[in-house]
């Protein structure tokens, strides 16, 4: 409406910049991706050309499935990483629930408690949770990671999850009461359907993270049946480092879940964030 | 089991429902945390636990073979921070100012596309950058050279007065969208009207973002550089995945992150000592504990005054 002369030019420079930039993020992920499907001499002569009949190999893929056991790691994240998020959001739900309804003796000093660990990050104490791990026999268990990981995300799923409790309507709960029902029928028949949009975003924030996190499995399970995909391609890679195919295949492999989950969650995940649930 | 005096009854459930929670937590974070810390204050002599005061700390600042670790440890993780805060997070400001101004079209793809990096894991980073930036495929050599730029191409990764900077700029690519997001938002919540009255001030454009929305986002702002502090100061996956434990070349890429690992954990022939592990880890604790302590008392109360 106003000044239409010069938006257009600002217009095309916004997408511009903005192109630029989405190009700079994806090239390397592209070339990863397109040079992982080509034979070691074409990668070496064309390493931006797009793979072609003459090119084309699987190889890399091939010696990936032969020699790592990539299907085990790809579990074993799978299982710590749900069994984490459901904890989290199981445990982080019921301490936010009590947190945001009874007003009882020492409230505020108890979220503050649970608010130190948002700040404070828990690999510091990675000398005594390993002790503490080899002491009570959990050390290269899944267990161990899951523990570590639920201890992790409580301090913001509590911090999140009660202060979107605090605008479930107290009218409701108050009927509830006088139907009889309990107070543990009241949280999980009336308060936790109403606040599962809160649930999924901090599902999401801690999703990543954990699937991701190289630190815990490396120190605290780094046996072969118990390792993570992180750390199983970490470990992989390491070894393989001179077969490119093969070290460019398990890259390849280790983002596709993650793009994956991405794509499936990338519109709860930039809303979570965008929602000010963070601030 | 006396009958309860009659007082008012106990809500059980209150406990009931804090207790997984609260146990979880305090088992598996608060008390390692202090445990770790208590540690520092151990050394192991004859395989028996000893108490030997502040002496770990001793070696740990007095000892120039290990103070000298130390320090360079941290003024790369030092280093490693200001280029977060001078790099990515006015990238982040500048895209989510692009973004965030209105009928701009495929934004949502733009946003999407570009926090794609940070859902990747530090190893598929690590690695894919080393490749890239490797002189033997000579994708980075090669590209420079198309635009007649050969001569800036260095090992950069490789050599020891760049590859801290470089690694730095690759986590930098990783996580801009993070800053990016947050301060989209904090920009989307300004209220019209605040902009609407700058228009009829004649205040539009560019000059708008620095003299209206600025000021409204530094809470955000704030946010963003705690973040990055906390998240800088207890970084160790990247260097880990692109240059080992080792943190080469030389140490050059060593941050306080890596330097605990290999204190603790031992690496090659080094024996892991867990109790200079723990003063290590209790010198980062204060580090993060300043920091956290200057942005709520120092930051965040100066910042409150700018909201409305």
């Amino acid at each position: 409406m106003h000044k239409a002369r010069s938006s257009l030019g600002t217009t095309i420079a916004m997408h511009g910049v903005l192109i630029v930039y989405v190009i700079i993020t994806l090239f390397p992920v592209f070339v990863i991706l397109i040079n992982s499907f080509k034979t070691r001499r074409a990668i070496f002569r064309d390493p931006l050309g797009l793979p072609n009949e003459e090119t084309f190999s699987l190889i890399g893929y091939e010696t990936v499935l032969k020699q790592g056991d990539f299907f085990l790691y790809f579990q074993n994240s799978m299982i710590v990483t749900m069994a984490s998020l459901t904890l989290i959001l199981l445990f982080g739900a019921m301490a936010a629930f009590a947190l945001a309804e009874y007003r009882f003796r020492g409230n505020t000093l108890m979220g503050l408690y649970l608010a130190l660990g948002i700040m404070i990050p828990i690999r510091i104490g990675t000398v005594a949770i390993l002790e503490m791990m080899v002491a009570t026999g959990l050390v290269n268990t899944l267990m161990a990671l899951i523990l570590v990981y639920t201890a992790q995300g409580l301090p913001l799923a509590v911090f999140i999850l009660s202060s979107f409790m605090q605008g479930v309507s107290d009218d409701l709960k108050n009927a509830g009461r006088i139907d009889g029902l309990s107070e543990y029928k009241i949280f999980f028949r009336l308060v936790l359907p109403l606040v599962r949009p809160a649930m999924a975003t901090v599902a999401v924030f801690n999703m990543i993270p954990i699937w991701n996190d190289l630190w815990f499995p490396l120190i605290l399970a780094p046996a072969e049946e118990v390792k993570t995909l992180t750390l199983g391609s970490q470990v992989f890679i390491g070894q393989f480092v001179t077969d490119w195919n093969a070290v460019l295949s398990a890259l390849s492999m280790a983002i596709l879940p993650v793009m994956i989950l991405y794509v499936i969650f990338s519109r709860q995940l930039i809303r979570g964030i965008t929602s000010g649930a963070v601030k | 089991m006396s009958t309860p005096p009659p007082k008012p009854k106990t809500r059980w459930h209150i406990a009931v429902f804090l207790a997984p929670a609260v146990l979880v937590y305090t088992a598996v974070m608060i008390y390692p945390l202090f445990n770790t810390l208590r540690l520092s204050f151990y050394a192991e002599v004859d395989q028996e636990r000893i108490f030997i005061g502040l002496d770990n700390f001793r070696t740990l600042f007095g000892d120039a073979l290990w103070s000298e670790q130390f320090w360079n440890a941290l003024a790369n993780n030092t280093w490693f921070f200001v280029i977060h805060m001078l790099v990515q997070n006015p990238i982040g400001i500048a895209l989510a100012a692009i973004l965030s101004s209105p009928r701009l079209r495929f934004s949502a793809l733009y946003r999407s596309a570009i926090f794609v990096p940070t859902i990747l894991s530090f190893v598929i980073v690590g690695f894919a950058w080393k490749l890239i930036l490797s002189p033997i495929w000579g994708i980075a050599p090669g590209m420079l050279d198309a635009i007649g730029l050969k001569f800036l191409y260095a090992p950069w990764l490789g050599k020891e007065e760049y590859a801290l900077t470089t690694l730095a700029l690759v986590s930098v690519w990783q996580f801009v969208g993070i800053p990016m997001m947050l301060i989209y938002a904090a920009l989307l919540s300004i209220p019209d009207e605040i902009l609407e009255a700058g228009e009829c001030d004649g205040i539009t454009g560019l000059s708008a973002f620095w003299k209206i929305k600025l000021p409204l986002i530094l809470p955000s702002i704030g946010i963003i550089s705690i973040l990055t502090f906390v998240g800088n100061f207890n970084a160790f996956d990247l260097i880990y995945a692109a240059q080992g434990a080792l943190a080469g070349p030389d140490f050059s890429t060593d941050i306080l992150g890596t330097f605990m690992y290999r204190t603790f954990f031992g690496f090659q022939l080094q024996l892991g000592d867990p109790h200079m592990g723990s003063a290590i880890a209790s010198a980062m604790f204060v580090i993060i504990l300043i920091g956290v302590c200057i942005y709520l008392f120092g930051f965040q109360r100066r910042l409150r005054n700018y909201q409305f």
